[in-house]
């Protein structure tokens, strides 16, 4: 393989510990000038550690650190930013109190002299950063109002606009549609031309062949492989990292679906500055269906999951669950009542980080292991963790370590479990598949396709179209809030899909 | 850990570390040892049984309210108030007893002891619950709730007596409502009443934080509050609950304090709760929410109990005692944050030695 020695970092017999766990294990990097790295590896295998080492955030258990021929040290974050390190971390990192803007110039704010910092100009400044992204963010909004995705773009735009020499983005269209990837990847290809090393990490394998230039792969913290990208394929990518072919998830277990257990009707959430974000939406399924709902971020798909979980006071419409309608606007009544719901933001909705992994999986079900009518029979408890733990094939080693433990994956494979645990009559999935790996997107799917089978109907959002046509035996289509069709997957073509969903997004960028 | 299987020499190193993890995770434990052997070398008559005893008590009325403490704390929050409840529910003790319930009428009616206890835990409930709706309802921070029914309560107990202390609870036969002072003085099997009670008190903490699932929400909402609502949690149902724990064991321990005086002043208990919070910080319960346990608490309690008794009966002075209580605080914090670093060494020596 010729190998260019435009090498600007070089990571050497990195090993990084945690109590109990070894994340790195000798492990050796080098960073290309110019290019795209891409670095794959599963769920757990100590892709995100050795980015928080580059980035300062954590410091290896023993090796060197080479950038430019000389040896450093990264004992703070602000040292990789002096070596011209920047990062887009896995989980979201913003501060919600604060605008944009002052996310983006957050310890670099613009001052002049005296008079403390010039808020004016840097919101023009985000502003220009967030244009080239097309973002459609005003810079002056608060962070924590904006949704997931846009808050990705929050986090890239500040990485961009530190005009580093090496930017690690990790994970960075988990939250983003294929409109804004095409955005991102126009921004890389510029930053690689300004000879930029881009380190690229995605679980989502046709990205990587789009835009990377070199690929490493990691399994249990070790290197087990190198190419250029132009000489691999998926094929190869799936091989070297789980050591087997992807098993095929979109075998379908035909079953016909039952009678209608969950309508909504009208379902009508008012956005502050005006208009609808979720816009009189009426929709139906029927027990043992997947309706799989795609949309382009915004399209109101996390809003219309939040007000069936009655989160928003203020939504219109109705919403019945085997033909009663729901009453209230109590997450916990609409638990008991069948409802679950697994969050796009696993951090903020998804996990109580103090907790352990066997906690956060039984939180939500407590009652189902009741003696008397309020001892919890810890064996039984038990015994129902392992079973989750088994059938979503979650990396834990021991069920009472820290559920912050183990890789943002395996995280989201807890919060699916927990929701699973419930027990519900219609699960709510939004974004199910962010973040986990091929193996696991498997695993997960062939668990829905099983429940649905024992006769649970699935809402599930994505903004993947081909997990979208795989999955589902209904696809529904949402654009700026309403629901443009729905079709049966027999008749479903992308094309007709990708066209719905862009229906209410041409009039909205115009006025952007 | 897998120690035993290990050549000396090669297993040297790592079961040091081992062990000093060991030591550290046992921290609040070996504390607690080391100032009983050090009072037991340095304070004359401290082994003493009349002395244990009088220390297990004072010890006590700090646990009482560092459990109710550290189920608040667990949930993110803070409970300033429970010095003064501490001293308001003293109070009622002592009026109900001295003089009744007056009437319409010119009745009055006298309770007996058990009514009176009950009457008064049930106001350290009712004041928990003002504090939690306060919180809840009205969305006032945890700290300035409690900072305010700190000072409502207190001036309360002051203005109960107009300042004055109420004396010689004793009751009157005629009324049946003697024998306030078995609760302080009396005992079961050599043991104080009031150590038997932190004992039910405790164990059923214990029990509930593990085996209810009520327990088990106070942890997850001080994790994380948006997390638990979406997984179906009444967070402020859970809140109520444990600002109303923490006033009943207040009310507890004003019971306690008055009967073992015998004589109830309204500025009994002051500064108690930075007592509480200590010892459910030395006990391990972490201050951002989340974490804690009621048996560190305990043991916590006890170190600063014990600490502070060994110290006067030393004859050390009162400002020293507060330098020495202090810097004891800082370093258990201290030793917690080492205890973190260590274990990543010691896992990789673990490493080393697998291969
Ligand atoms: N703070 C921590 N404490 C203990 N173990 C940790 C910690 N952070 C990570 N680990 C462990 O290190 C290993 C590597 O985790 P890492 O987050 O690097 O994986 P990853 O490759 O980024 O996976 P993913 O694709 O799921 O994001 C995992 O086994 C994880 O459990
Ligand atoms: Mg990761």
């Amino acid at each position: 393989m010729p190998e260019t020695d435009d090498v600007i970092l070089e990571l050497k017999d990195i090993t990084k510990a945690y109590s109990g766990i070894v994340a790195l294990k000798k492990a050796d990097l080098k960073l290309r000038r110019g290019a795209v790295n891409v670095l794959v590896g599963e769920n757990g295998a100590g892709k995100s550690t050795m980015m928080r080492i580059i980035a300062g955030v954590e410091r290896p258990t023993l090796g060197e650190i080479w950038m430019d021929g000389e040896r450093i040290q990264l004992n703070s974050p602000a040292d990789a930013v002096r070596h011209g390190i920047g990062i887009v971390f896995q989980e979201l990192n913003l501060f919600g109190n604060l605008s944009v803007a002052e996310n983006i110039f957050a310890t670099r704010e613009i001052t002049r002299g005296l008079r403390g910092i010039d808020h004016k100009a840097q919101v023009e400044k985000a502003n220009e950063f967030l244009n080239r992204l097309e973002a459609g963010i005003s810079a002056d909004t608060l962070a924590e109002d904006l949704p997931i995705g846009q808050q990705q773009l929050v986090e890239i735009a500040r990485a961009v606009s530190l005009d580093t020499r090496i930017l690690i983005m990790d994970e960075p269209t988990s939250a983003l549609s294929a409109a804004e990837v095409d955005v991102l990847f126009r921004v890389i290809a510029d930053l690689k031309a300004r000879g930029v090393a881009i380190v690229y990490i995605s679980h989502r394998l046709e990205e990587l062949m789009r835009i990377g230039d070199y690929i490493t792969v990691l399994k249990d913290g070790q290197i087990t492989g190198h190419a250029m990208v132009k000489d691999i394929d998926t094929r190869w990518i799936v091989r070297s990292m789980i050591g087997s072919d992807a098993k095929d998830f979109a075998k379908q277990v035909e079953h016909e679906p039952g009678e209608e257990v969950f309508r909504t009707e009208n379902i009508c959430l008012p956005r502050a500055q005006g208009g609808y974000a979720v816009d009189h939406v009426s929709i139906g399924v029927r027990k043992g269906e997947i309706l799989g709902i795609y949309g382009l971020m915004g399209a109101g798909r996390s809003e219309l999951f939040e007000c069936i979980m009655g989160r928003h006071e203020h939504y219109t419409g109705k919403i019945f669950v085997e033909g009663d309608e729901l009453k209230g606007r109590d997450t916990t009544r609409r638990i008991r009542e069948g409802l679950a719901l697994i969050p796009e933001d696993r951090q903020r909705e998804g996990l109580v980080q103090s907790m352990s992994i066997a906690d956060n999986l039984s939180m939500a079900s407590l009652g189902q292991f009741l003696k008397a009518g309020f001892h919890i029979d810890l064996k039984l408890e038990k015994s129902a963790i392992m079973e989750a733990i088994r059938n979503l094939s979650i990396k834990a080693k021991n069920p009472d370590f820290d559920v912050t433990s183990m890789s943002g994956g395996n995280q989201q494979k807890v919060v699916i479990g927990k929701a699973l645990m419930t027990g519900p009559k219609v699960l709510l999935m939004d974004e199910p598949s962010r973040g986990i790996d091929v193996g696991a997107k498997a695993d997960v799917f062939r668990t829905m396709r099983r429940l649905a089978g024992e006769g649970l109907a699935i809402l599930f959002s994505t903004s993947d179209l081909e997990e979208v046509m795989a999955l589902s035996d209904r696809i529904a289509v949402m654009s700026n809030g309403r629901l443009v069709t729905v079709v049966d997957r027999r008749d479903a073509t992308e094309e007709m899909i990708v066209s719905a969903s862009a229906e209410g997004h041409k009039t909205k960028r115009m006025h952007a | 850990m897998t120690t035993a299987t290990q050549t000396a020499a090669t297993g040297n190193h790592l079961s040091t570390g081992a062990a000093l993890l060991t030591l550290m995770k046992l921290r609040t434990f070996i504390a607690l040892f080391a100032v009983i052997i050090f009072f037991s070398i340095f304070a004359p008559n401290f082994l003493s049984t009349a002395n244990m005893i009088l220390m297990s008590k004072h010890a006590t009325q700090n646990a009482f309210l560092a459990i109710g403490m550290t189920f608040v704390i667990i949930t993110g929050g803070i409970d300033l108030s429970v010095g003064s409840i501490v001293g308001l529910c003293g109070m009622i003790a002592g009026g109900l007893i001295m003089y009744g319930v007056a009437l319409p009428l010119g009745y009055t009616v006298y309770f007996n002891i058990v009514e009176v206890a009950i009457i008064v835990m049930v106001v350290g409930i009712l004041i928990g619950a003002i504090n939690g709706l306060l919180i809840t309802r009205l969305n006032v921070a945890p700290f300035i709730a409690t900072l305010g029914t700190l000072y409502v309560a207190r001036g309360m107990a002051l203005l109960y007596s107009d300042g004055q202390t109420l004396p010689n609870l004793t009751g009157r036969e005629d009324l049946g409502n003697q024998g306030f002072s078995y609760l302080g003085s009396g005992s079961i099997l050599g043991l104080p009443v009031s150590v038997w009670i932190l004992i039910v008190v405790a164990l059923g903490a214990a029990y509930f934080a593990r085996f209810v699932p009520l327990g088990r929400h106070i942890f997850a909402v001080g994790g994380n509050e948006r997390a638990s609502r979406m997984s179906g949690i009444r967070v402020n149902r859970v809140k109520m609950f444990v600002y109303m724990f923490s006033g009943f064991c207040a009310a507890i321990v004003g019971l306690i304090i008055s009967s073992e005086l015998m004589a109830s002043h309204p500025a009994t208990g002051t500064n108690l709760e930075l007592n509480a919070i200590a010892a459910a910080v030395l006990g391990g319960t972490s201050m951002s929410g989340g974490r804690g346990t009621i048996g560190g608490t305990i043991i916590g309690a006890f170190v600063i109990g014990i600490l502070s008794d060994g110290l006067v009966m030393m004859g050390v002075s009162s400002f020293w005692q507060m330098v020495i209580k202090g810097l004891v605080i800082i370093v258990a914090v201290v030793v917690d944050q080492a205890q973190r670093r260590l274990q990543q060494r010691v896992t990789l020596m673990q490493m080393a030695k697998a291969g």
